[in-house]
Parts: structure tokens; sequence; C-alpha cells
């Protein structure tokens, strides 16, 4: 993991060869974190994956998070992982929702694939899209990987209705009902 | 044929007799010792007079064959831990888990049926034979229990018909024992399968090809096409999915 001031060096080697990619750092219970401008994603990952000295060659992990009502509301997170050193680097990009304020209601968030840096992202990208409707462009497969391919709707979505039947306990009836 | 009559009582142990005739047997044997009504009220307690139906309904309810089938953690307590030796499905006679579908009578839906598995578990359901029965097992899939939300379907009786729901989060084995018991005194009543009409289930197994109602599903008739394409060499025989 990569210390508070160590995070600033890697911001700062980023800004030399991707100039903006880099919107901010957050190091926060030691976890080291880079918010990426989404359109740059993917040169940023491949200099963390590539750059001597860096060599996060690992994704170990790739998710999204719906951070309603904030704006931008989306945020896809990569975990990198370096093996040899064991250090662990967060990627985050924001994402804004195109169907918000008016917009297209059935038009989805668009990042770039990564697949070609990280064969492993194929079936995690197939589910942050089956959950979060976010479209990964590029994707060989872009696909439901657990819902049915009929299903309707991002169910991780926070404005997604819970939906079933209410659960009536006699606690809650007594007090509440 | 001609009915060679035999004095009662008079009949060689072992030979096949007459129900009538045993009665008789009984009576003759225990004279001297009871009369009158005493010997009458005898007789009457050791023969059981019974209709086919409640007999075949008593030996339904008493040979079950579960089919071995787990959804979910419930499944550890049913089928698994009921057919052990602390707990003993056998003492209910229903000790035999099948692993067909075919082959069983009893379904236990042990866990939340998600939506992506309502239709396996459907089909599971529709391949059994008459009579079948369904336990929902647990909160889960009686009513989803704890999982309100997209992926889980909110209790199994929205797709198949359902005898017999047992409460618990897990249930205890011997909740599931006294289900279980319950559902016995269900079958020996013989109730009317009608009601399942209305999940479209009564008649629902699929038949082999020449079969006595050779009517398969459109499932099965599909599936069964494209096996013979396959083998013919058509469409589907570079082992690509057809309609992919």
């Amino acid at each position: 993991m990569p210390d508070a001031p160590g995070l600033e060096l890697i911001r700062g080697e980023i800004e030399q060869h991707h100039p903006g990619a880099v919107l901010d750092t957050s190091f926060d219970r030691g976890q080291a974190a880079l918010v990426v401008d989404p359109a740059q994603i993917v040169a940023v990952l491949s200099w963390l994956r590539e750059a001597p000295g860096q060599e996060y060659g690992f994704l170990s992990s790739l998710h999204a998070a719906d951070y309603l009502p904030a704006a931008p509301r989306f945020g896809v997170h990569y975990e990198l992982l370096n093996r040899d050193r064991v250090e662990r680097l967060r990627v985050k990009a924001m994402l804004a929702d195109p169907a918000a304020d008016g917009g297209d209601a059935e038009a989805l968030p668009e990042i770039d694939s990564c697949v070609d840096l990280f064969p492993t992202a194929e079936f995690q990208e197939r589910e942050v899209f089956d959950f979060f409707g976010i479209a990964f462009k590029g994707h060989p497969d872009l696909r439901r990987i657990l819902m049915p391919d009929d299903y309707v709707g991002w169910p991780q979505r926070r404005d997604f209705p819970v939906g079933g039947e209410p659960v009536r306990f006699t606690y809650n009836e007594r007090n509440y009902g | 044929m001609e009915v060679k009559r035999q004095k009662a009582g008079d009949v060689p142990l072992g030979e096949r007799t007459t129900m009538r005739e045993r009665q008789l047997r009984a009576r003759n044997m225990l004279r001297g010792d009871l009369e009158g009504e005493e010997l009458e009220r005898y007789v009457e307690e050791r023969v059981v007079m019974t209709k086919f139906d409640q007999m075949l309904g008593w030996a339904r309810a008493n040979s079950m064959f579960p089919l071995t089938f787990g959804l979910a953690c419930c499944a550890i307590e049913a089928p698994i831990s009921i057919v052990t030796a602390r707990y003993d499905l056998a003492r209910f006679g229903a000790e035999a888990l099948r692993a067909s579908p075919r082959q069983a009578d009893l379904i236990i839906l042990s866990g939340r049926v998600s939506i992506k598995m309502a239709p396996v578990v459907r089909r599971l359901y529709d391949q059994m034979l008459e009579p079948k029965w369904v336990m929902a097992m647990g909160a889960c899939s009686s009513s989803a229990g704890m999982f309100s939300n997209y992926a889980v379907v909110q209790g199994a009786d929205k797709f198949m018909p359902v005898d017999i729901y047992v409460p618990g989060c897990p249930p205890r084995p011997e909740a599931v024992l006294y289900g279980f018991t319950k559902l016995q005194r269900k079958i020996m009543g013989s109730p009317d399968p009608g009601w399942r009409q209305r999940y479209n289930a009564n008649g629902s197994e699929e038949w082999a090809r020449g079969g006595p109602r050779s009517e398969p599903s459109g499932e099965a008739a599909e599936a069964y096409e494209r096996a013979r394409e396959q083998i013919a060499g058509g469409p589907g025989a570079t082992g690509e999915p057809v309609g992919a």
C-alpha cells in the first residue's frame, strides 16, 4: 500500500505522462485511492500496469457503487495489486448519470473497457453492467451475467425498488402498525 | 369358475382364503372361550375393513420417495439431516431419496428460490409423476423470508402448487418431520388435486415420444428436434447452439 506521500508521487508521475488524468487523491484508513478522469481510465491503468516502479499487474477486483444523490453518481472502482511488493492501489472513475436532469431515460453511463489490459475484467465488467447498467465500451461480450437475459432494470442502483412484499413483524405491528 | 364351498374352520393353514372364511375360522377357534356379544366384538377388532382409496392413500403416505434436492441452507436440515440416524426419516417410510424426479413423489423446497432457479424447479416438478407433493421448507421458499429483493421469487407458490409449508429459518429437523407427518395425513385423505389446475400443474409430466400420451412439452420437443438434427448433421451439428 503506498503511503500518503507515495500516493502524491504516483499522482505527479501520472501528471507528467497524462496531464489532467488524475482529478483527486484520497488516503483514508491506510488505503490509497486515485480519482481518475473516466475518459483516460485505460491510459492510467495501463501506465500503472507497465511503468517501471509501479507494475500493478493484477486487477484484484473491479466493481461499482451508486453514490446517489451525489453527482457524479456512479463510481467504477479498480483494485490494483502489485504482488511483488504486496501493494494495493484503488483507482476510481466517477461517471455522471446521462438519464439525470431530463436526459434520455434509457441512456447508460459509459466508460472504456479494460479487458485488453486485464482479461479478468471481462466477467467483472459484465457484472457491473448487469447490476448498475454501466456500459463498457469495447467489451467483447457485454450482456447480463447473473440476472436472466430478459431481466429489465439495474437492480443494484439505489433508486431501484426493493420490491417483494413488506414483512410485518409483531414488533413493527405493535409499535408502528 | 367353480366355487368350492367348504365348511369354515376346515381349511388347512397357509391356504388362500377369503376374508369371510377367515372371520368364521377365527370365530370357530374361539368357540367355547368367548360367547355372544364378547365373541362378536373380539372378531370385529381383529378384522380391518377399508376402502381401496384409503388403503391406497395409506400406502402412498407411508412409502414416500423424496427427491434428493437442495436449494440453499435449509438443505442441511432436510434432506441431509432428516435421513441421518438421529432423526431418521426411515421411521416414516421415506428414507429412499431418489436422485431423479421421475422416481420421486415429494420435492422439498429447501431454501430460497431465485428467479433464475424458478424455471428449473418448476421443470423438476413437472417431471415428477403423479401423484406428487411439494413441501415448502423454511421462510424463504414459503414467502421469500428476509430476501425481499429483486433476485428471489417471493414465495414458491407463485409458480408451483405447494402442499405444505414448514415455518422456520431454518426449521429444526423435528419441524420438518412434523410437517412430513402432516403431509402424510393429508395424503391419506386423498385430496382432490384439482386445485393445481390454476398452476397448470395437472398432467404436466413430459412423456417420452411414443408413450401413452405422446405430447412432449414445447421445450422437450425442441430439445428432441435439436438432438435429431445434430445426429443427422443438420444445422446444429457444428456444436453451436441452435438459434443462439
